[in-house]
C-alpha cells in the first residue's frame, strides 16, 4: 500500500531510501541537507530492514565507505550540500574509474567556497561535466518536487547498477526544505546475498572455486589497455545517452519562445509561463529531468520554430552553454538567472523573457 | 481555488508549525500544496516566514512575492509584507507588540488578539492555534474536521493529548477575530 504525507524534500529522500530496501547510508551532515541523516536516524531502519546508517567522520570518508559497499554490491548511497560535494570528488571518479553504482545527492547551496546556506543551481557543471579527474560521466536526475526527491532515490539506484555508474540527484535548498505532499511507495525488500551475487556476478562476494577473483580497481597501468577501458566506458555513456534521456513538456506546442530551466527553476518558469500567456505571450517550458544525459535532441528538435530560448537556472549561466550546443545556432539562446543564494521570483524570469527575447515590448 | 499565504513573525511563535497544520489539513481534504520556509542560521527570538500555496490543481511555483493572505505575528514581518499583499487581499495581524498599525485600504484587514488571548487561557504556545481559527473564519479554504486531521498529522504522537487545547485555541481564534475598518483607524 503506497501513503500519502506532507514531507520535506530531505524526509523524503530518507523515507524513500528505507522503503526502496537500500543497504547503507554514510553521510557527514550539512545545511540545506541535515534532514537527510536526522530522518534516517529517527526510522531507525537497522532495527526494520537491516539498512546501516553512519555518520562518517568527513565526507571524504563517506564516498569511500560508498567504494566500499558498492563494491560488494550492496546499494549505499550519501547526501550532501555543494562543499561536501566537492571534497567527495576524488571518490567519485574512483567510483567511476572502478565502475561502481551508488547514489549521492546534492541538496545544492549557494557557492564558491563555503559560500551561503541558500539555494543555488550552481553546481551544474561539476555534477554533469565530471566534478572529480578523467573521461567520466555522472547520471544526473534533477527532482523538481518533493515528490521526485522520494521516486529518483530508487531510480537513480535502478540506473546506478544497471550501467555500473554513480548516479546523481542534483536537488537544491529549495526542493531540500519544502513540504509537499508525497505519495510514498510499500517497503521493499533488500536484496540477499545470493541475489547480489546472482545479479551482479562482478561483485567482490568471496572467492567461489567455479569463477576467478573479482577485483575491483581502477588502476590500469599499460595505456593501450586503459585506452581500451576508456573506450568502453565512452560506449557504455553513448548507451546511457540513447537510452534514458527524460524531460517534461509544458505548453510547447504553440510556443513562440521556450524556457529550459530544472529543478525549482522549473517550477518558477512554469509561474513565469503563466504570466507571460496572460500577456499574450506564448510561452513554453522543457524541464530537462536527466541532466546527463542532457535532452539536446528534443531542444534541437523544438528549436526550429521559436523566436528565442531562455535557459534559467540559478547560476551565473552553466546549463545555458548546453543548451547553445543543442540548439546549433538555429536560434537565440540567453540566460536568465538570480545566483549566490537568491531565488528569482516568477515575475523576473518573465521580465527577462520579455526583456532579452521580445525586444523589451 | 488557490490560496497563496504568507505567515511570518519571531522564531519560537509557530509560524511554520502552523503553516504545516493548515498545509497537512489541505492535504486531507484532497488538495495540492506547498510549504516552503525561509530558513537560515535563525532560532528563536530571529524572524521567521513560511509560503503555504493550496490549490485545487498543481502549484507551479512555491517561491511568491505577492500574496492573496498575510498572516503576521510581529511588527517587522507587518512592515516587510504589508505591501505584498494583492488588492482586495487580506491582512490578518496579532495585536501584540505593534506600535504601527497597518494603513492600506486596497486590502481586508483583520485584527486578533492572539498572544494576549492565548495568556489568558493560560496556554501561549497555543497562540499560532488562536491566529489559525482566525484565519480560518475568514478565509474558510479548509473544512474544521479536515484540519483537526490536519493537526493529528502535524504533531508527533507524544503530543496528541495537547490536541483537545490546540482546538479549543482554533475555536477561540474563529470566535475573537475582528475586521478593522479603516474609517477609524
Amino acid at each position: 500500500m503506497s501513503e500519502l504525507r506532507l514531507m520535506k524534500g530531505n524526509e523524503a529522500i530518507a523515507e524513500a531510501a528505507i522503503r526502496c530496501g537500500a543497504d547503507g547510508y554514510f553521510g557527514y551532515p550539512i545545511t540545506p541537507q541535515s534532514e537527510v541523516m536526522e530522518t534516517l536516524m529517527t526510522l531507525r531502519p537497522w532495527e526494520t530492514t537491516g539498512m546501516v546508517v553512519l555518520q562518517a567522520e568527513s565526507e571524504v570518508a563517506s564516498i569511500n565507505m560508498l567504494y566500499g559497499g558498492a563494491g560488494s554490491g550492496k546499494r549505499v548511497m550519501t547526501s550532501s550540500s555543494s562543499p561536501g560535494i566537492s571534497l567527495m570528488q576524488e571518490g567519485l571518479s574512483y567510483m567511476a574509474g572502478a565502475e561502481l553504482p551508488c547514489l549521492v545527492a546534492n541538496v545544492v547551496r549557494g557557492g564558491p567556497g563555503l559560500g551561503t546556506i541558500q539555494p543555488s543551481q550552481s553546481d551544474y557543471f561539476q555534477s554533469v561535466k565530471g566534478g572529480g579527474h578523467g573521461d567520466y560521466k555522472l547520471i544526473v536526475l534533477a527532482p523538481a518536487s518533493v515528490q521526485e526527491m522520494a521516486d529518483f532515490v530508487e531510480l537513480g539506484f535502478d540506473l546506478a547498477f544497471k550501467y555500473r555508474n554513480p548516479a546523481m540527484i542534483l536537488s537544491d535548498g529549495m526542493i531540500g526544505q519544502m513540504m509537499e505532499k508525497v505519495e510514498l511507495s510499500p517497503q521493499k525488500e533488500r536484496w540477499t546475498n545470493e541475489e547480489i551475487e546472482k545479479m551482479h556476478p562482478w561483485a567482490t562476494t568471496g572467492k567461489r572455486p567455479d569463477r576467478e577473483r573479482n577485483i575491483i580497481t581502477s588502476v590500469e597501468l599499460d595505456s593501450e589497455a586503459h585506452e581500451t577501458f576508456n573506450n568502453k566506458l565512452q560506449a557504455k555513456y553513448r548507451e546511457i545517452e540513447e537510452n534514458e534521456v527524460r524531460y517534461e513538456l509544458t505548453d510547447v506546442e504553440d510556443a513562440d519562445y521556450l524556457i529550459v530551466a530544472y529543478g525549482s527553476s522549473a517550477r518558477i518558469s512554469a509561474a513565469a509561463i503563466e504570466i507571460l500567456r496572460e500577456k499574450g505571450i506564448k510561452a513554453g517550458l522543457l524541464r530537462p529531468i536527466t541532466l546527463y544525459p542532457f535532452p539536446s535532441k528534443k531542444i534541437k528538435e523544438l528549436s526550429g520554430g521559436l523566436k528565442g530560448v531562455l535557459s534559467v537556472e540559478m547560476s551565473s549561466g552553466q546549463m545555458v552553454e548546453d543548451v547553445r550546443l543543442a540548439v546549433e545556432g538555429k536560434v537565440k539562446v540567453e540566460h536568465f538567472g538570480r545566483y549566490g543564494g537568491v531565488v528569482h521570483s516568477p515575475e523576473e524570469v518573465a521580465n527577462a523573457l520579455e526583456q532579452k527575447l521580445n525586444g523589451g515590448k | 481555488m488557490k490560496e497563496e499565504i504568507i505567515i511570518a513573525g519571531f522564531g519560537g511563535q509557530g509560524v511554520l508549525s502552523m503553516g504545516k497544520i493548515l498545509a497537512y489539513s489541505a492535504v486531507m481534504q484532497q488538495k495540492e500544496v506547498s510549504w516552503m520556509p525561509s530558513y537560515g542560521p535563525e532560532m528563536r527570538g530571529g524572524t521567521a516566514n513560511v509560503t503555504v500555496v493550496l490549490s485545487d490543481d498543481r502549484i507551479s511555483s512555491p517561491i511568491l512575492h505577492s500574496f492573496d493572505t498575510a498572516i503576521i505575528l510581529n511588527q517587522q514581518s507587518l512592515d516587510k509584507f504589508e505591501s505584498k499583499v494583492k488588492p482586495g487581499g487580506v491582512l490578518l495581524y496579532d495585536s501584540n507588540g505593534i506600535t504601527h498599525h497597518p494603513e492600506r485600504n486596497d486590502i481586508n484587514i483583520y485584527r486578533i488578539d492572539a498572544t494576549e488571548e492565548a495568556s489568558r487561557m493560560k496556554s501561549t504556545k497555543t497562540m499560532n492555534m488562536i491566529v489559525l481559527g482566525a484565519f480560518l473564519k475568514v478565509k474558510p479554504v479548509v473544512e474544521m474536521e479536515n484540519v483537526l486531521k490536519g493537526l493529528k498529522k502535524s504533531l508527533p504522537e507524544r503530543h496528541h493529548h495537547l490536541i483537545p487545547m490546540n482546538e479549543k485555541a482554533i475555536e477561540r481564534g474563529f470566535e475573537i477575530v475582528r475586521e478593522v475598518s479603516l474609517m477609524n483607524a
